[in-house]
């Protein structure tokens, strides 16, 4: 078929137009990730556990981390940390756990959400183990102690000295019967 | 005659040179209280003159020609239209003043993110429509709702000077210390603003946001809610009081003080009376804002409680508790387990279950509270009057 | 051309199925009008509301919705569809073509907007209400706490959309391929330039908020998580999607503002455009940068502070191409002959308040003084400074300029400059007020106020009131154009360059079926 060059214009119009609505889902979208990931966006910690390179702990400095803990709306779970903070050396482990509890008489399931201040130190502070690597079920009255350890990284910008780790903590049960307990990342 | 007329010129020179209204009718930004508060002020002034400048030049230039180069004043067109070199000017000179802006607006920037090496660490949390604090470290942490009361604001009592700006219980703080602010929401997106500190921030659910300040001037510093959050935006006001070291101290063991003496009540028997009076005062502090101080809500959003099964049915009590203790899902009631103490709840559920002419007498006490806490159930062994 | 079609059809059909560009034309200008009245009504159930402190005639839940759908409906249903109007009577007749490229496409893209608008004003009829959450709607506020209308919401908007872009592709093949010969690109009037660039950037982002609004809807009811943090996602991408749309869009209500005053005041000083190719350049960059300040709406939220930077250099940077075009218009003037006939008096309320509130905006784009500014009354004058003198003053300039060419009448000049009087003094009795409530900390979107502020919400309320009612004034002046008048001539403006000036008063329904030639 030979277009006209009016027709050419149109079929080119209308192709950018497409291409800017998929560009919305398959490029920004993921873009957004990569960027919350390279600048600490968000205080956004990786969402897989942290394989320690052995490093020799830097004794020099002592480092303190807070933790905080939140309950969305709609999240009625006792939720709180062992202990409100811990000092410790670069590449050293820190260990401590949350506490959970469902008060409620409905089996439920949790997802706890990362997020690091400030975000300069978010690449910084690694998760060997945490909760919320996963969804967390919960059945009615039921309780646990879920444990935590981190690792800050020795190069953390000499100027911090304090962070901040604060988890919130999302009832997901609908979302969790809707979709099975795959892997949750914003995106299609 | 001579007299008034007087008086009218007087108070109309007043009007106009007077400070005291000029005050009144604040039209600038405050300076306010801290050392960044001053440095944005002073940015903010710095380009603001220079944008009078600019305009009363290309203005001058304009209404120049608007006057004298009029038609009817005989003015016949040139048809000059185009110079490359006043093109290239024109161009560069603002790129310039721009570059002289951005240097000092860098700098204040700069000073804005460094929260570093804090000495209190205070964590704020935006709810539906209230803010939460909790001082890190010190085992000290509530809520801090509008007491501003409905009267005042459906108009049936006159407004106070501090209308929609007060709360029940402010932040306090101290002053010349570096607090840091970890902001966060546990809904919408909130916004934390004080103007007299030069603070906002946004409270985004499930992410951590950080601020800080360090007041100079003890002092009451007043401010809102910056980020539409639904309903009551504009009714989520935060107040900080701002005190020297030693009261803060003070304060921080009163807090303490008033936590273990708020157990204590707990186990006190309480009469019908003692706790209609106190579940009246948390009703209009915490629940009228959609409930309404008729009980009848603000139907789909917002349910009656007046007639409403849950607050009239003797074997709903439980359930009753529950929806207070921990929520609805998918619907605006919250969780207040840690927003009330169990006194206040119980108050707060005698309340409903006897005002608006939901007489049912019964009377939870906050010892039910506490026991339905821990496994779920209520018994009604403490209720002294709820029994038939 | 054959001789056997001359005219309109007769009765309401015409307009149903009519391929026009001139019925088109004025179809769009007259649904924009009574969108500009309906949400212009929403504005005064604001202000009088703001009137003084207290809860008086609505309660905050209703409040929000009136400022949501205020936005909402001023923005995508008075601005923009007033300039599509404006574009479909003149852009053809500018450079010479017959009609539009696409004329049947035309009439899709103007009958969806009818139904996109009343589906959206119907929300404020069901359960629930309407949409309450700003226009602006940011998640998670519009998806898990927006009233159960949302999905309908999103429905409108995504019509709205599709209508805007089948528009701007119209536009853009019509000034790409039907040209009249001779008529350069660097020759074209700057209307139908800026409309260009204006097109472009409508079939940029109009898709980008389509994506928005979809996400939100798969968020709502298909178990996504893009703004939900719980569920992975994260509810500060939705601000930066919506603001990659939504600052270019704010150019698409102000490109063709310029394109008119562009052509007006050379008109009245008699004298040519300064700078044309300057200008033609700044309306380019002026697009160009649209792309890449976004997060300046965005500076409290927690962005790090090298993109905070960035965010703040870039939109500086905006202030230098807009400078041209201000200084252009002034030089234009300058040793001009100028005379102020209604259209002029508009260009040059547009060219002073317009840089007021362009100032405004150099100062919101300072992120540390934004930190003090920002989600303020001082935002709200800024916006409405440069889209109530900026946008509708063009409009109502261009219509002004244009009126005598469509009706074949002069329209009553006493009135129309009494309109314009009254405009321009309630514009700024309520807009300018605004910069101090907000300075002195009133945040936006809020019913009610602590009293501080209650003076100059009064003065507003009543600058509101009286520029509401004077626009009643316009309605009565076009009609009475239309219905009866003098004689308007081919080029009743002295000034007045350009080929639509050669078609006779009224403009016949079908012109330049013989392309005309340029010079």
């Amino acid at each position: 078929m030979k277009l006209n060059p009016a027709q050419k214009t149109i079929v080119k119009a209308a192709i950018t137009a497409v291409a800017m609505f998929a560009f919305v889902f398959w490029v920004m979208v993921p873009l957004y990730n990569v960027l919350c990931k390279v600048t600490g966006l968000n205080g956004k910690t990786d969402p897989e556990p942290y394989t320690s390179v052995p490093a020799a702990v830097d004794e020099s400095r002592l480092i303190t981390v807070q933790f905080l803990a939140t309950n969305n709306k709609g999240m009625n779970w006792d939720f709180k940390p062992s202990v409100h903070q811990v000092k410790i050396h670069p590449g050293e482990i820190g260990s401590l756990s949350f506490y959970v509890r469902n008060p409620s008489d409905k089996d439920m399931v949790g997802q706890a959400i990362p997020s690091v201040s400030p975000f300069e130190a978010t690449d910084f502070l690694h998760k060997t183990e945490c909760f919320c690597f996963t969804s967390q079920p919960l059945e009615a009255r039921g309780e646990k102690t879920m444990p935590l350890k981190i690792i800050v990284d020795q190069d953390l910008p000499k100027h911090i000295k304090k962070l901040t780790l604060s988890y919130t903590l999302f009832d997901i049960t609908a979302l969790d019967k809707r979709n099975g307990n795959k892997k949750r990342t914003a995106g299609l | 005659m001579r007299l008034q007329a007087r008086r009218l010129v007087m108070l109309l020179v007043g009007l106009l040179v007077s400070p005291a209204l000029w005050a009144k009718w604040a039209v600038n930004m405050p300076e306010g209280v801290t050392d960044l508060s001053h440095s944005i002020y002073g940015l903010h002034m710095t380009i603001f003159w220079i944008t009078v400048a600019i305009g009363v030049l290309v203005f001058a230039v304009m209404f120049w020609s608007v006057i004298f180069h009029r038609k009817s004043r005989g003015a016949k067109a040139s048809e000059f239209h185009e110079s490359t070199l006043v093109e290239i000017l024109w161009t560069s000179i603002p790129f310039a003043i721009l570059v002289v802006m951005a240097i000092p607006a860098t700098k204040t920037l700069i000073e804005v993110y460094d929260a570093d090496d804090a000495d209190i660490d205070i964590k704020v949390t935006g709810y539906q429509w209230k803010w939460q604090y909790e001082y890190l470290g010190e085992d000290v942490s509530f809520f801090s709702n509008l007491s501003t009361s409905r009267d005042e604001i459906n108009n049936s009592r006159p407004k106070n000077e501090n209308y929609l700006l007060e709360v029940d219980e402010p932040l306090v703080v101290p002053i010349g210390k570096k607090i840091r602010f970890l902001v966060t929401g546990a809904d919408v997106i909130h916004s934390w603003w004080v103007p007299e500190l030069a603070v906002k921030k946004d409270a985004i659910p499930g992410f951590i946001n950080e601020s800080w300040t360090k007041i100079n001037t003890p002092g009451i510093y007043r401010g809102q809610c910056a980020e539409l959050c639904g309903k009551d935006h504009g009714f989520m006001p935060i107040v900080v009081d701002a005190r020297p070291m030693d009261e803060y101290q003070e304060w921080l063991e009163g807090k303490r003080a008033e936590a273990e003496k708020i157990k204590e009540l707990t186990q006190k028997d309480w009469t019908m009376d003692e706790l209609m009076t106190r579940g009246e005062e948390v009703y209009t502090k915490v629940c009228v804002a959609c409930h309404q101080a008729n009980g009848q809500g603000i139907p789909p959003m917002f349910p009656p409680l007046k007639g409403n099964a849950i607050a009239v049915d003797r074997d709903k009590i439980g359930r009753h508790i529950e929806v207070l203790l921990y929520g609805v899902k998918g619907t605006a009631m919250q969780a207040f387990k840690d927003q009330l103490s169990e006194v206040d709840m119980a108050a707060v559920i005698t309340y409903e279950r006897n005002a608006w002419g939901n007489n049912t007498k019964e009377v939870v006490t906050p010892r039910d509270i506490l026991d339905y806490k821990k496994d779920g159930k209520y018994t009604g062994q403490y209720s002294s009057e709820g029994g038939k | 051309m054959s001789e056997h079609h001359h005219g309109p059809a007769k009765g309401l059909m015409r307009w149903v199925l009519t391929t026009n560009h001139k019925d088109i034309g004025s179809l769009y200008l007259w649904f924009s009008f009574a969108m500009f009245l309906l949400g212009g009504a929403m504005a005064m159930v604001i202000r009088a509301e703001l009137f003084q402190p207290g809860l008086q005639i609505v309660q905050p839940e209703f409040f929000n919705q009136m400022t949501t759908m205020h936005g909402l409906i001023m923005v995508f249903g008075a601005v923009m569809p007033a300039f599509v109007g404006l574009a479909n009577w003149m852009i053809p007749m500018m450079i010479g073509a017959p009609d539009m490229a696409l004329p049947r496409m035309n009439n899709w893209s103007f009958w969806i907007l009818p139904f996109a608008f009343a589906l959206l004003v119907s929300t404020l009829f069901m359960e629930g209400g309407g949409p309450n959450f700003g226009w602006t709607f940011y998640a998670p506020l519009s998806t898990d706490y927006g009233p159960p209308s949302t999905t309908f919401f999103i429905f409108a908007v995504h019509m709205m959309g599709i209508s805007s872009i089948m528009g701007a592709i119209n536009v853009i093949a019509t000034i790409l391929n039907l040209r009249a010969p001779g008529m350069t690109l660097m020759k074209m009037p700057l209307f139908v330039w800026t409309w260009l660039v204006t097109a472009y950037l409508l079939i940029a982002v109009m898709p980008v908020l389509a994506g928005a609004v979809t996400m939100m809807l798969m968020d709502i009811h298909f178990g996504t998580s893009f703004f939900n943090a719980g569920g992975g996602g994260d509810p500060v991408l939705f601000q930066h999607v919506f603001w990659f749309f939504g600052h270019p869009e704010v150019y698409i209500m102000i490109l063709p503002a310029f394109g008119i005053v562009s052509a007006i005041i050379p008109a009245f000083a008699r004298k040519p455009l300064f700078g044309y190719t300057s200008m033609v350049y700044a309306v380019a960059s002026i697009a160009f940068l649209s792309f890449i300040v976004w997060a300046h709406h965005m500076f409290t939220v927690g962005i790090p502070l090298v993109g905070e930077v960035f965010f703040m250099y870039a939109t500086m940077l905006i202030a230098v191409p807009t400078g041209v075009k201000v200084f252009n218009w002034v030089a234009t003037m300058f040793k001009g002959s100028l005379t102020f006939e209604t259209p002029m008096l508009f260009a040059v309320a547009f060219v002073v308040l317009f840089t007021i509130g362009g100032f405004s905006g150099l100062m919101l784009s300072i992120a540390p003084a934004d930190f003090q500014y920002h989600d303020t009354y001082f935002v709200v004058a800024h916006f409405h400074y440069v889209l109530v003198p900026g946008a509708i003053f063009a409009i109502f300039a261009g219509v002004y300029y244009w009126l005598p060419k469509w009706t074949g009448h002069m329209y009553d000049t006493a009135l129309s400059k009494v309109h314009f009087w009254m405009s321009f003094i309630g514009m700024n009795l309520t807009f300018f007020p605004m910069h101090f409530v907000g300075l002195a900390g009133m945040p936006r979107r809020i019913p009610d106020y602590n009293m501080q502020f209650a003076d100059f919400n009064m003065i507003s309320s009543v600058g509101g009131f009286m520029f509401g009612v004077t626009q009643l004034l316009f309605l009565f002046i076009v009609i009475k154009c239309v219905r009866t008048g003098d004689k308007a001539e081919a080029k009743p403006w002295e000034g007045a360059h350009g080929l639509e000036w050669m078609v006779p008063s009224p403009a016949p329904y079908h012109t330049f079926s013989t392309p005309p030639e340029v010079k």
